[in-house]
């Protein structure tokens, strides 16, 4: 190359200065917002998109001509990879920062302790406490359901499955985990109708439980097969009964896992709401039993708020409300989970 | 189930450990294994159970509907089963879901793919781990919250663009813009890329820190550039498993239903343009529809449930099939 | 393992407990209408009422319902009233599978689905009661124009795509006053099945067939426009959509401007609950025996009679109604037919129904069994 000819000195090529992706970001962002203020171009959206598209020419240009086509092609995929991040972080930063900022307004004692009872769908007041406990409710069943379930069908697959059982169900557990939700609500409907039942939180539940089952046994399965076959090889040699050494050995090195998995799944379903829709009705009024009688949910809630009410600003306060209390509840649910995955992290682990 | 067995199993541990080789293998035959044995394949099997009810009951009531439709259930363009000759037909919805997954891939898997590379390779390792968490965080919001921030604060920030691919590509037809709001295929696509989009990142990131630091190392001594090294030592080993990904993330995008309910403007028709309103797909209109319809235009619906279901365990199979490849190919875990 | 996880386990399991101790519902106490909650509940009889009722259907009459239920649930202590407004069909859906103890709708019983509540109600079939008018509303967004006038070939053009543009010579020839802007008309229809589109399309066919040759029936048939959910998201994109226009109960309407309608008589007619009342009083009963439904006449020319009018029913039982619901039911009923609950209709943006039906309707209630 050129440049290395004229510096015999040195081993490396020229390379640009180390502030200059600074300062063509700089410059691109200011020739976007001259250009969208000059041609009117009103949304802000349009500017941060030429001011990328700026930004990655002027780099690639810039590069091409200092530090040559290998160089450059790195600093293009560089700039890429960073325009793509921001471009991503817009969208989800926007969605929870306006999540916080409007869910806030409404969010107090008085909101979480008290039902909607009689408050019409369009007035100011009511609360979310039956919601919280529809949801806490119904999710709580589905986990008893499903959790146990998919714990055994896991430590099925990875101690025992051998055979053609072991390959259809490890198959159908995969498809399972992509039932559409709504399918599994209309499943457990129509169950409902055969047998005669009313709408209840546990019809809910049932259908959401459907739907944790294949993700539970699916995190199950890939911790149990993280324990070192070492130990099953040690408790056995000692005489211990297979499933004693499942029990004492396997599932407790794994537990930390597995309670990770657990609390994944119950955050992925506690935000379902078609299944919810279809089977619990809903309901104004607070409703302690799961098991007889319309029950609310968080993401039902939600959905009612926005689409009962006409465009009510009132509503709309409540929906996004409770949308930050149903990330609330996911998010300590994700930390929990992280938290025990640390706790009880396998030291033998990668 | 003989539960008796458990409490009446003798103590489980023979006094002298003799260690009779292919003991092991017997040990399947005693009362407390066969026990356990029973209770983890019961659950194996009731898993199948389910999974068999729910198709049996599907097509068993696909079948009642479908039988009575006066129109095509796979071509006609309309969705009517309140009158006395129902008629219905799922191309619509068929076009919408395949259309809507295929922007949500188009705009989401490139993206993902970016951020992972980022958080694994360009991020500084003080910023890669608290977003990370971010992104994991985003993967379980709850698809109404995405709804309702979609209804309320995307549609109307999607106007500009739309004028804007109006204005330049409108000549195409596919991106003519009509004008109002912008309740369409294309908001619902950007829509589900957005929720997809931590998904994949989630899974591609695990992936691309599973490379073998040896490649990369190799790769760097041998004078490539960063760019290179992802080229000739990332990216190739992780292929199958940003595949694998993506396939996750288009599984639920075809069955988003509340997020696509709040956003679309939906009707019965195929539009060329994808920025003018209108269209559907399967999730959304059971959501929509089922609220009004009888007892048959449930079946109707449950009808287009199952076709929903039959290119889900497609698209769910197709993943299964490279991710089993990639196994036999990376040798973990195995 | 075991031991952890049970205490996880029953941490949950009593700090979900302890969370249901905690929490009451909202009895509007605070909100307003309070006094006019006090006021009435004197009149209200509860004979009995007590427990939790189900119920679900139209949308159209969910405002109306909250109203009620509100008054009564002040009057009456330990009644809950759950009505959902999922829809007539999700309604009568409901109610012919006995799931709930009253169904709303905005159409009246089918033959078929008369022969599917026989099932439920033993000994009985199942009734429409006409119980709240509700003037559909022709809401529009254009800023400076107050009072729109149109006539139904007008309005059938604007909802099937004919006419695009506010500043249209038919709309100018309506309104020689008005300053109509020069934007694109966007209007929407609603996108799930719904009586209150079949009751403007039954207007829109009674009154120029001519200019709307679409099909009639719950589900939208005519081309062009947008689509949203249920009268509330009609009415939500109305609110935020400059140029759009909508049909929709009145009560949904109430942040929009309302168009007035040529119908032939001496003056536009704007919705309103007297309009309403006045051309349900046109109207005639067509169900045989208990059964109250009704024929409103689109085409009504009666002075300041609004024809774009939906009567929605309460469906229950006449005889055979579920024993431990039946006090609640006919309590509630009886309530919404009586004099204050039909007054309370008006304050809500619903018409009464006129006097010589609702004479009957009372009649009717007080008869269920």
């Amino acid at each position: 190359m050129s440049t290395v000819v004229q510096h015999p000195g040195s081993l490396k090529g020229a390379r640009l200065p180390k502030w200059s992706p600074w300062a063509i970001a700089g410059g691109s962002v200011a020739v976007s917002v001259g250009l969208g203020l000059a041609a009117g171009i009103e949304s802000r959206i349009q500017w941060g998109l030429i001011a990328s598209l700026l930004f990655v020419l002027g780099t690639y240009v810039l590069a091409a001509r200092v530090e040559g086509r290998r160089q450059a092609k790195d600093r293009i995929a560089t700039s890429l990879v960073w325009v793509a991040f921001l471009l991503a972080v817009v969208p989800l930063f926007s969605l929870v920062w306006s999540t916080v900022e409007r869910g806030v307004k409404v969010l107090d004692v008085y909101f979480l302790t008290h039902s909607m009872g009689v408050v019409g769908d369009s007035e100011p007041g009511g609360g979310i406490y039956h919601a919280i406990i529809g949801t806490l409710e119904q999710v709580g069943i589905a986990t008893l359901i499903a959790a146990p379930i998919g714990v055994l069908t896991a430590i099925y697959l990875v101690e025992y499955g051998r055979g053609a059982l072991a390959r259809a169900v490890t198959f159908f557990v995969d498809v399972m985990t992509g039932i559409p939700s709504i399918v599994a609500g209309l499943f457990i409907l129509s169950l409902l109708l055969i047998l005669d039942m009313s709408f209840s939180g546990f019809a809910g539940a049932l259908a959401l439980a459907i739907l944790m089952m294949p993700v539970v046994v699916r995190s199950t399965e890939e911790m149990l097969k993280l324990v070192p076959n070492e130990l099953r090889e040690a408790s056995l040699a000692l005489g211990v009964p297979k499933w004693r050494t499942i029990l004492k050995v396997v599932l407790p090195t794994a537990v930390g896992g597995i309670t990770t998995g657990v609390m994944l799944a119950v955050a992925r379903i506690a935000g379902e709401t078609a299944p919810v829709l279809l089977l619990v009705f809903g309901n104004p009024f607070i409703n302690n039993n799961p098991f007889d009688g319309a029950q609310a949910s968080l993401p039902l809630y939600i959905y009612q708020q926005y689409a009962n009410s006409a465009g009510s600003e009132a509503a709309y306060d409540r929906a996004w409300a409770a949308a930050l209390t149903l990330i609330a509840f996911v998010m300590i649910l994700n930390l929990a989970a992280r938290g025990i995955a640390r706790w009880k992290a396998p030291k033998t682990g990668r | 189930m003989d539960t008796t067995q458990i409490t009446d199993a003798p103590p489980p541990s023979p006094r002298p450990p003799v260690l009779v080789p292919g003991r092991a293998a017997r040990a399947a035959t005693r009362p407390g294994d066969r026990v356990f044995l029973g209770l983890a394949r019961g659950s194996g099997i009731f898993l199948l159970l389910v999974m068999a009810a729910i198709a049996v009951f599907l097509t068993w009531r696909a079948a009642a509907a479908i039988s009575e439709d006066e129109g095509n259930f796979l071509t006609t363009f309309e969705w009517n089963t309140a009158g006395t000759e129902p008629v219905f037909g799922i191309a619509v919805l068929a076009y919408g879901t395949v259309v809507s997954s295929v922007i949500a891939m188009l705009i989401a898997v490139p993206i993902a793919v970016a951020i992972a590379l980022f958080l694994t390779h360009y991020a500084p390792r003080r910023l890669s781990g608290p977003i990370a968490y971010v992104i994991d965080l985003l993967a379980a919001v709850p698809s109404i919250v995405y709804g309702l921030w979609g209804a309320l604060i995307l549609v109307p920030h999607m106007n500009g663009l739309f004028g804007w691919l109006d204005d330049y590509l409108g000549w195409t037809g596919v991106f003519d813009w009509e004008g109002g709001p912008a309740r369409s295929m294309l908001t619902v696509g950007i829509l589900l890329a957005v929720m997809i989009l931590p998904i994949i990142t989630n899974v591609s990131r695990e992936v691309f820190r599973q490379v073998p630091r040896m490649h990369e190392e190799a790769a760097l001594a041998l004078g490539a550039t960063r760019w290179e090294v992802i080229r000739m030592a990332v990216l190739p080993f992780g292929r199958s498993g940003v595949i694998s990904a993506s396939m996750l993330g288009l599984g639920r995008a075809l069955g988003e239903t509340m997020a696509v309910a709040t956003v679309l403007s939906p009707d019965f028709l195929i539009h060329g343009s994808l920025l003018n309103p209108g269209g559907g797909t399967f999730a959304q209109n059971i959501a929509s529809k089922f609220g009004e319809a009888d007892e048959f235009g449930r079946d109707a619906l449950i009808a287009s449930g199952l076709v929903l279901f039959v290119i889900t365990l497609l698209v769910n199979g197709a993943a299964r099939a490279i991710i089993a490849r990639r196994k036999e190919y990376s040798g973990a875990n195995a | 393992m075991n031991r952890r996880a049970l205490a996880l386990g029953a941490l949950a399991v009593s700090g979900a407990l302890a969370l249901t101790a905690c929490g009451s519902d909202d009895t509007g106490g605070s909100g307003n209408g309070d006094a006019a909650a006090s006021a009435q509940a004197g009149n209200i009889k509860c004979d009995g009422a007590t427990g939790q009722l189900l119920a679900d259907g139209s949308s159209a009459q969910k405002n109306a319902i909250d109203a009620w239920v509100k008054q009564f649930t002040a009057a009456c202590k330990g009644v809950q009233i759950n009505y959902k407004g999922g829809g007539s069909g999700a309604g009568v859906t409901a109610f012919t599978q006995g799931t709930v103890a009253f169904a709303g709708s905005d159409s009246a019983l089918k033959p078929e689905e008369i022969t599917a509540s026989k099932e439920v109600c033993e000994g009985g079939q199942g009734i429409d009661l006409p119980m709240v008018g509700g003037p559909i509303a022709v809401a529009y967004n254009v800023e400076g124009v107050d009072n729109l006038v149109l006539d139904a070939p007008t309005l059938a053009k604007i909802f099937s795509d004919r006419i695009k543009n506010w500043n249209d010579p038919a709309i100018k020839k309506l309104n020689p006053e008005a300053d109509l802007p020069d934007l694109k008309i966007q209007a929407f229809h609603r996108s799930d099945e719904s009586g209150t589109t079949d009751n403007f399309t039954k207007y829109l066919i009674a009154t120029t067939p001519d200019n709307w040759k679409y099909e009639g029936g719950k589900a939208w048939t005519a081309p062009g426009g947008q689509s949203a959910s249920g009268s509330s998201g009609v009415a939500q994109q109305v609110k935020q959509t400059p140029g759009a226009i909508s049909y929709m109960e009145l009560s949904y309407a109430k942040d929009s401007s309302v168009v007035a309608i040529d119908t032939g008589a001496g003056e536009p007619v704007k919705a309103s609950v007297e309009g309403a009342t006045t051309a349900i009083a046109d109207a005639k009963i067509v169900g045989t025996g208990k059964d109250l439904a009704l024929e409103v006449n689109y085409a009504t020319k009666a002075e300041g009679a609004y024809p774009i009018t939906l009567v929605t029913y309460e469906i229950v039982c006449d005889k055979g109604n579920k024993a431990d619901t039946l006090p609640t039911v006919k309590s509630l009923l009886t309530y919404m037919a009586s004099e204050d609950g039909q007054k309370i209709l008006a304050e809500n943006d619903y018409a009464p129904m006129p006097d010589e039906i609702i004479t009957k309707v009372r009649e009717t209630v007080a008869g269920l069994s």
